[in-house]
Order: structure tokens, then sequence, then C-alpha cells
């Protein structure tokens, strides 16, 4: 599977490897990919041992460009190689971020985020082990592995 | 500078030493008279409140400050469609110190994120109503002596009631309370509140649907109205409002010493009857929370008298 990556080819940013097949557009869509000015290759259905099917999502851009910690949120099983200078430099452990922030929405009709103009939607972790995210103005639940 | 949006704001040592202040006023009002001379309080009230509003405003009055605002949103330039986020920025430039009302959840924080003045929560939606708790907590240590080793009956709408979540929040952090939770089933207190503070924190409760049944054991009742405004339709208002009515019959089931709250205004679940009762506190309760008030805006404002 390395050589379908082509690792090489990057000088510098993401692979994001090891994503659940079909996915890989939702990903584009939450890291915001389509506002930046780089280069981005989505390989969809790539086979893979692990998954049997897969999505990659490799691009190019100086490695702090992105923040990558919104992909914890999504799926924290994603491989996230870090590449500087053609080399894989880092392999990133994903983990719950604390907070995350105009990814999901409060569903609360009672909440101010359904009224002020252009207020961020912001969930905090509030219980790593279920999984579970509050709205940090209403304290609405949102359970990340109810809605999986 | 500080806000206030929830009871949990302040450590039980801060509390403490907000009702020691809040009973020295009580004992010497003429000390503080004149403490906050020369300083405004905007009470930003965008849904309606007697008792809340008057009550911020006499508090800042008896201090020898002012007061300006607005009691509902349709006199204000919310109807014209200003955000939070504006008002407050533009009476940052009026008051020294603000209090806000709003029916939407999370509309007080959305202002500290922009307020140079402190923002009090006077009250948001059906989520938070933090001055309310410390005007219960007061009224309870003045009355009861103690904020530990209570039994603490919660009766009515257990589901909407801001009033009940923010003083559940407050009283778990102290030694041996339990709770009674009274309601019908389509009123019961919110999961979050179930899950993430009473079982996380192994505090012993219980939920009825009789108030006959548990009244006997409690040192403490706390009776909420069903309010109209929390329900999307007026059939489940109907259905739901009367279902517990405090009497004189149940409250001859109480043991004597037994103390009756009510945040107010009541509609008719405790029966004017029980207002001659020596256990009913809820007028008493709203004298304490002037002074609670007192002693919070000149906590926030930093007035040392």
């Amino acid at each position: 599977m390395a050589s379908i990556l082509n690792v090489g080819q990057l000088a510098e940013g993401f692979v994001l490897d090891h994503i659940e097949a079909g996915k890989s557009m939702e990903i584009y869509k939450y890291l915001n990919l389509d506002k930046l000015d780089c280069t981005v290759a989505i390989i969809k259905n790539a086979r893979s041992e692990k998954m049997g099917k897969k999505d990659i999502l490799k691009i190019e851009c100086p490695i702090d460009f992105i923040d990558l910690n919104v992909l914890g949120f999504i799926d924290h099983n994603i491989t996230v190689n870090i590449v500087k200078d053609e080399k894989i430099v880092e392999k990133m452990t994903l983990t719950l971020p604390k907070e995350i922030r105009n990814i999901i929405k409060c569903k609360n009709p009672r909440c101010i985020t359904s009224i002020e103009q252009e207020l961020d939607h912001i969930f905090l972790l509030t219980d790593p082990e279920k999984e579970v995210y509050r709205c940090k103005y209403c304290e609405e639940k949102y359970n990340r592995k109810k809605n999986k | 500078m500080r806000h206030v949006m929830s009871p949990l704001d302040f450590s039980v040592g801060e509390l403490d030493k907000l009702l020691d202040l809040a009973s020295d006023i009580e004992k010497n009002p003429a000390k503080y008279a004149h403490a906050c001379d020369g300083k405004v309080l905007a009470t930003l009230f965008y849904e309606p409140s007697t008792r809340t509003r008057l009550s911020f405003e006499s508090a800042m009055i008896h201090l020898g400050g002012q007061v300006l605002g607005f009691s509902n949103a349709a006199s204000s330039s919310a109807a014209k469609g200003e955000s939070v986020s504006d008002t407050i920025r533009m009476i940052s430039c009026y008051a020294d110190i603000c209090a806000m009302r709003h029916p939407k959840e999370g509309a007080p924080m959305v202002a500290t994120a922009v307020s140079s003045i402190p923002v009090i929560n006077a009250g948001d939606g059906g989520h938070q109503h933090p001055t309310q708790t410390l005007t219960d907590l007061m009224t309870i240590r003045s009355l009861k002596g103690r904020l530990n080793h209570l039994t603490i009956g919660l009766c009515g709408d257990l589901k909407f009631g801001r009033t009940v979540h923010s003083l559940i929040n407050a009283l778990v952090r102290y030694e041996d309370i339990s709770f009674v939770f009274i309601s019908p089933d389509e009123l019961r207190i919110p999961d979050y509140i179930r899950e993430d503070v009473l079982d996380a924190k192994g505090i012993s409760y219980q939920e009825v649907e009789r108030l006959e049944d548990v009244i006997g054991g409690l040192d403490l009742l706390y009776m909420t109205r069903v309010q109209r405004e929390r329900f999307f339709n007026e059939e489940d208002y109907v259905r739901l409002k009367d279902f517990y009515i405090l009497d004189k019959k149940k409250m001859a089931l109480a043991n004597e010493n037994m103390l009756v709250l009510h945040p107010l205004p009541r509609v008719n679940e405790i029966s004017v009857e029980v207002d001659s009762d020596p256990r009913a506190a809820y007028f008493k309760q709203v004298q304490y929370g002037v002074y609670v008030r007192m002693a919070l805006i000149l906590t926030l404002l930093e007035v040392e008298v």
C-alpha cells in the first residue's frame, strides 16, 4: 500500500490515511480545504488490507496551515502522516478535541446560537469517556458515539 | 473583571463570603447606603420579569447607585434586530454593571465575550438563574442555619424550571445533601442534571409522583410554578399546571421545621391558606433576594465598605 500513497511527491504537507471509505469529501469540507490554495489529492475506495476499502487525502501545504484537531472528533482512527522535505517526519495520534467550533450545530431551539448573528457554534468536551460534548452556551448535549 | 453566569462560578468559600456580606447588609443597611454612589446598573430584560428586575433595581438603589434599562425586548433595539453583542457594547458605555435576562439560553454568556462591564445572568431561558440560587441559598442558610445535612424536596416543573437546575448544582457541593424530586413524568429533571451532576457525584436522590408520600421526610420543600411560556402548546400546559398543589392538608403531613420555598410568582401551586403557616418562607425569600443582590453588586464592582 505504501507505493499507492506515493508520499515522495509531497514536499510538505499531510497524508491522511485509513479514512473510512466515502468520508474523504466530508473531511475535505471540515478542514476547509476548498478555501486553501494548495494541491489536494483525494483517493477514494483504495484497497486496504485492514479496512477492505478506504479513502486517502494528500494535502500539500505548510504544516501549520491546517488545524487537524477536528479530525479527532470526526474519526480518531485516521492515520495522520506529517511530511516535510518529502519524508514522513511524524505520525500524529488523534484524540478527541476539547473544543470544536462550527463543526456541529446546536439543535436546541432555545439556544442563543439560533438567533445571534455570526455566532460560532462551540461545543466543549464534558465527558471524554462517553464522548459527550455540550454546547458552550446552553449545555445542549451532543453524544458523538450515538451520532456516528 | 468578573461575570456571573452560573452559581458554580463561585467556589464554596467565595459563596460563604458573599452570603456573609449579605447577612451583614441585612444587619447594618445604613453602612452600605452610599457604597455605590455614582455607579449605574443596567437592567437588560428581554422578557418580562417583575421580581428579579425590581430586586436588582432595589438592590442598587439601596446601595446609593442608579438604574437604567429596559423591561422587554419590544422596547429595546432587539426589536430592530440588534444582536446581544452589539447591545452590550453600547450598554458598556452607559453603565458600570449589568443584569441580563434573555429568553435564549446562553445569551448572557455571549455578552461576556465583548462586555467591558461585569455581566450578571438574571435568567437565560430554561437554563440558569444564578441570583435566584444565591437568594435560595441565603434563605436556607439564614433560616436553617446551615447548607449541609439536608433532605430537599423539589416539586412541580423540574424539567424547564431553571431555578431548580441552578439550586441542585449549587447544593451538591455541600455535605450530606439528598434530593426528592416530585413531578409528573413529563416534567422530570433533565438527563444532564441526573447523569452529569447527581450520578457523577454520587448524590442520593429519588424521583416520585406524589407529594403526600414524601413530604414527611423533608427538611425543605421547594415548590415551582408550571410556567406557561416554557410549553410549546397550550394543551400540555392546561393538562399539567394543576398537578401539584400544596395546601394545609399536605402541610399537616410535614415536620414542624420544614421550610417551604418558592421562587415566585406562584399561580395556584401553593394555596393562600399556607401563607400564614410559620414554615412558609417564600415571602422572606424575596427580602433575602435584595440583600444577596446588593452583596453581589458590591463584590463584582469590587467596592469595599
